[in-house]
């Protein structure tokens, strides 16, 4: 069928374009792209780490915040909470996920920056600020604002899918573990959320995939400043943000043509990333199928 | 031990802390959101009167003014993405209900996933050297096109399950009555499965009302009216995010006032989808 | 005086064995639903005792009440008396907890825990209520489980490998190993070779029979000729006009099926009822 054509070509299209576009870019600065932290637009000298540094860490702080979290919260909902209790809360999770980035990104800023460096970060600096992680000045937006800015928008992915996989762990083995004479945590803890793990695991993955590629609201609470540095504290500069910042101001080709080739090496992190997400999740749905 | 023995203390607390932690979590996550509302209702409040949905913004500094146009603007992107993405979501659904298990099939759904994971600043760029590069000047068609890439992951994949979901004899009845095949499925099948179909397409509408990253270099927004897609246009999102990050007090009131009107139309959305999904399945 | 059964039954009853657990006016309850009523009945000591009865009986949800499971899903309840050596496990202080690692139970398809290793699934029960985690220990209580369920011989070398790499007649003898492996008094089987096939089904008859020398075991079937080889009291269960279960006729097993009293289980044992 004609349409399906047209989706397959839109998809495919993209990518081409993409590398299209990143052509010049990718012939003058070759792999060595990758790991240099130039970025002047004057001299024409264009590197990816500082974004990918920023990226990666965010997502990271992201991931291990929402994660925890999620899981927990899902195992609440799936196993402990009476409906009464369940359905409301399950909705509101969900309800977090319809939420536009753009006003997350405008709470992040407005709200949880300054509260951050009003009470969070003082708090951290004075007891963990021996660690390199949580030293240096305090601005309210950098890396750690933004990770747990990101973390509160994919807290729902991985809340909504770890509570229907847990839910749909067969009965008979909470039955089992029961008839044992194990309590409802031991059993949720040792046989029931063990049971899900593979597919909990690619939830993570998933989530980790949106944070990596979510771009105004880590724009708004980010710093927007291309550094690498230790402390938590500091602003950084995701692939995505440096993209919706200076693409419009782009003057040389040169200078687009990097900006391209920087959403190339997101799009190409982000097919990885979830392609594992769903591998993981599709290997504990083939191990369910009965011997 | 005992018929009667109590369960060792150690346990009985293990569980009960677990329990509260883990109830503590899901509190915390539904907390949040319940804050992050409260924030938007609260200080958007003050900014919505009737000068601030029908006014056009004003120039730097200038207090008052209002956001019509991104309203209006964002009306009609998303409104073009919907007109573009039905067809050919729907159509891919179709074709994977039917067609469901070559390896055709198999490698559209494959593209179907990674395209829903994509980051849609990705998507933005991919509309910008499709649209916006060639003909020099930003426009409201460009984002609407990356709209609708946005749009089609879901809308295929709810497709295929609508039309997936109508049984068998709903179809057979249509052959035995004569309808030719595709008779049968514009007369019966789909709309058998509509109920499903219009909660996808308004889940779809949802996730890009929201959108903003590719609007940066679509339609780069205006201060102006501006109806006619092949120009820069404004658009509710794009004028909340180059608000908050200016410093203006006024216009940081204004993002409030934004935000609130575009999370009260992405909740309606979402209700009305639920609505959809309900209506639809008790009617079966 | 008492004519031999067509199939004879392997161990005679002890005589005058003490009784170790007893059920008093049981009735359950699936919400607002009444399941079974008012049912009684003892078991002795190191007695294999069948509950047998068409689908819909009460006989599964009856089992599960020995143990205190039943009420462990949502809006059930029960009510009535089931005292284990004495003590009523239903009394206000006894925790269901504690009662599970005296009660055990093998359920009607394998269930062993997919994620553990073969001995790690038999040591599950030990290590997790807190029994002991001495690894030592462990591997010691694994042993004796598993040459209790006629099973080590045939894992002895692959201790290690997934429970689920195991035939369907291995993994529900590893599944009475792990319910054996927490020392329990009574072990209760809710039809437990019904998805076996015939000769795991026998290995697992022969097997209770050697079990029913330390423990006593109660076991639910709807396979009469199952009932007569392997038990020594028979129970009979019926679901009145309501659906509501209650016990006809409870009797050593000869007994029950050569001079049944009640007429219903007569019907029953002829295969004129269900």
């Amino acid at each position: 069928m004609a349409a399906t054509l047209l989706f397959v070509a839109i998809v495919v299209g993209l990518f081409l374009q993409l590398v299209h576009g990143s052509w010049e870019s990718l012939t003058t600065f070759g792999p060595g792209f990758i790991w240099s932290s130039a970025w002047n637009p004057v001299t024409n000298k264009f590197g990816a780490l500082p974004f990918i540094f920023g990226t990666v860490v965010s997502s990271a702080i992201a991931i291990v915040v929402a994660s925890v979290v999620g899981i927990a919260a899902a195992v609440f909902l799936a196993e402990f909470a009476p409906p009464f209790i369940a359905r409301p809360i399950s909705f509101l999770i969900e309800l977090l996920a319809a939420v536009p980035s753009v006003v997350f990104g405008l709470w992040g800023l407005f709200v949880l920056a300054p509260v951050l460096a009003r009470s969070v970060d003082p708090f951290l600096a004075h007891t963990l600020g021996f660690l390199p992680l949580f030293s240096g000045p305090i601005y309210g937006v950098g890396l750690l604002t933004a990770g747990l800015l990101l973390a509160l928008m994919i807290v729902p992915t991985v809340a909504a899918i770890t509570r229907d996989l847990i839910l749909a762990v067969p009965n008979e083995l909470r039955e089992a573990s029961i008839s044992l004479g194990a309590t409802r945590w031991e059993t949720t803890m040792r046989v029931v959320v063990p049971a899900a793990r593979a597919g909990i695991m690619g939830a993570c993955v998933l989530a980790l995939g949106r944070a990596l590629g979510e771009t105004i609201a880590a724009t708004m609470v980010i710093g927007n400043r291309p550094a690498i540095s230790a402390s938590l504290f500091a602003p950084s500069y995701t692939l995505s943000s440096v993209i919706a910042n200076e693409f419009t101001e782009a003057t040389s080709s040169l200078y687009i043509s990097a900006l391209l080739e920087l959403g190339l090496i997101l799009f190409v992190i982000s097919v990885i990333v979830n392609g594992s997400a769903r591998l993981l999740m599709f290997s504990m749905l083939r191990r369910e199928r009965p011997r | 031990m005992i018929a009667g023995a109590r369960l060792e203390p150690g346990r009985r607390y293990r569980g009960l802390a677990g329990v509260l932690v883990t109830g503590f979590c899901s509190a915390l996550a539904a907390g949040l959101l319940i804050v992050l509302l409260g924030y938007v209702i609260a200080q958007g409040w003050t900014a919505i009167n009737p000068s601030f949905l029908t006014q056009l913004p004003r120039p730097v500094g200038v207090t008052g003014g209002g956001v019509a146009n991104g309203i209006v603007g964002s009306v009609i992107i998303v409104g073009i993405a919907t007109l573009m993405a039905m067809p050919i979501g729907i159509l891919t659904g179709l074709y994977l209900a039917v067609y469901g298990r070559g390896f055709a099939a198999e490698f559209i759904r494959f593209l179907a996933e990674v395209l829903s994971g994509l980051p849609s600043i990705a998507i933005g760029l991919f509309a910008y050297t499709l649209f916006v590069q060639p003909f020099g000047h930003f426009s409201g068609f460009s984002a609407a096109f990356a709209f609708t890439v946005l749009m089609l992951p879901l809308m295929v994949r709810t497709s295929e399950e609508a039309i997936r979901g109508v049984p068998i004899a709903v179809r057979e009845g249509a052959l035995a009555l004569g309808l030719p095949d595709y008779g049968g499925v514009l007369h019966v099948v789909l709309p058998a499965a509509r109920p499903l179909i219009v909660t996808g397409l308004l889940l779809a509408i949802a996730r890009v009302t929201g959108e903003t990253a590719p609007l940066l270099f679509t339609a780069f927004g205006s201060q102006f009216w501006e109806a006619n897609p092949g120009a820069p246009m404004a658009e509710l999102s794009l004028q909340i995010f180059t608000y908050a990050i200016s410093p203006y007090d006024d216009w940081h009131r204004q993002a409030w006032g934004g935000a609130l009107l575009l999370i009260a139309a992405v909740l309606v959305l979402n209700i009305g989808a639920r609505l959809a999904l309900s209506r639809g399945s008790k009617r079966r | 005086m008492i004519v031999q059964a067509a199939i004879p039954v392997k161990n005679a009853a002890p005589a005058g064995g003490e009784v170790v657990l007893s059920a008093r006016s049981v009735s359950a309850w699936y919400g607002p639903k009444l399941a079974i009523r008012d049912v009684s009945m003892d078991f002795k000591r190191n007695s294999i005792t069948a509950l047998m009865g068409p689908s819909g009986c009460g006989k599964t949800t009856f089992l599960r009440c020995l143990n205190r499971i039943h009420e462990s899903a949502l809006g059930t309840r029960a009510s009535g008396e089931v005292l284990l050596d004495g003590a009523d496990i239903y009394s206000r202080g006894a925790d269901p907890i504690v009662t599970r690692r005296r009660i055990g139970m093998v359920f009607q398809r394998p269930n062993p825990f997919p994620t553990m290793s073969i001995i790690n699934n038999v040591v599950a029960g030990p290590r997790y209520t807190g029994i002991t985690r001495d690894p030592l220990e462990l591997s010691e209580i694994a042993e004796q489980a598993l040459r209790r369920a006629a099973l080590f011989d045939e894992v002895k070398d692959k201790l290690k490998a997934p429970a689920a790499s195991l035939s369907g007649g291995q993994q529900q003898r590893l599944c009475i190993a792990r319910a054996l492996a927490v020392k329990p008094e009574v072990l209760l089987m809710d039809e437990p070779t019904s998805a076996l096939d015939p000769l795991s089904t026998l290995k697992i008859e022969e097997l209770m029979q050697d079990l029913a020398v330390d423990f006593t075991v109660v076991i639910v079937t709807h396979n009469l000729q199952q009932a007569a080889r392997v038990s020594q009291f028979a129970a009979f269960m019926l679901g009145d006009e309501d659906r509501v279960g209650a016990l006809v006729e409870f009797a050593p097993t000869e007994r029950i099926f050569t001079h049944p009293q009640d007429p219903r289980t007569e019907d029953y044992i002829t295969g004129r009822l269900g």
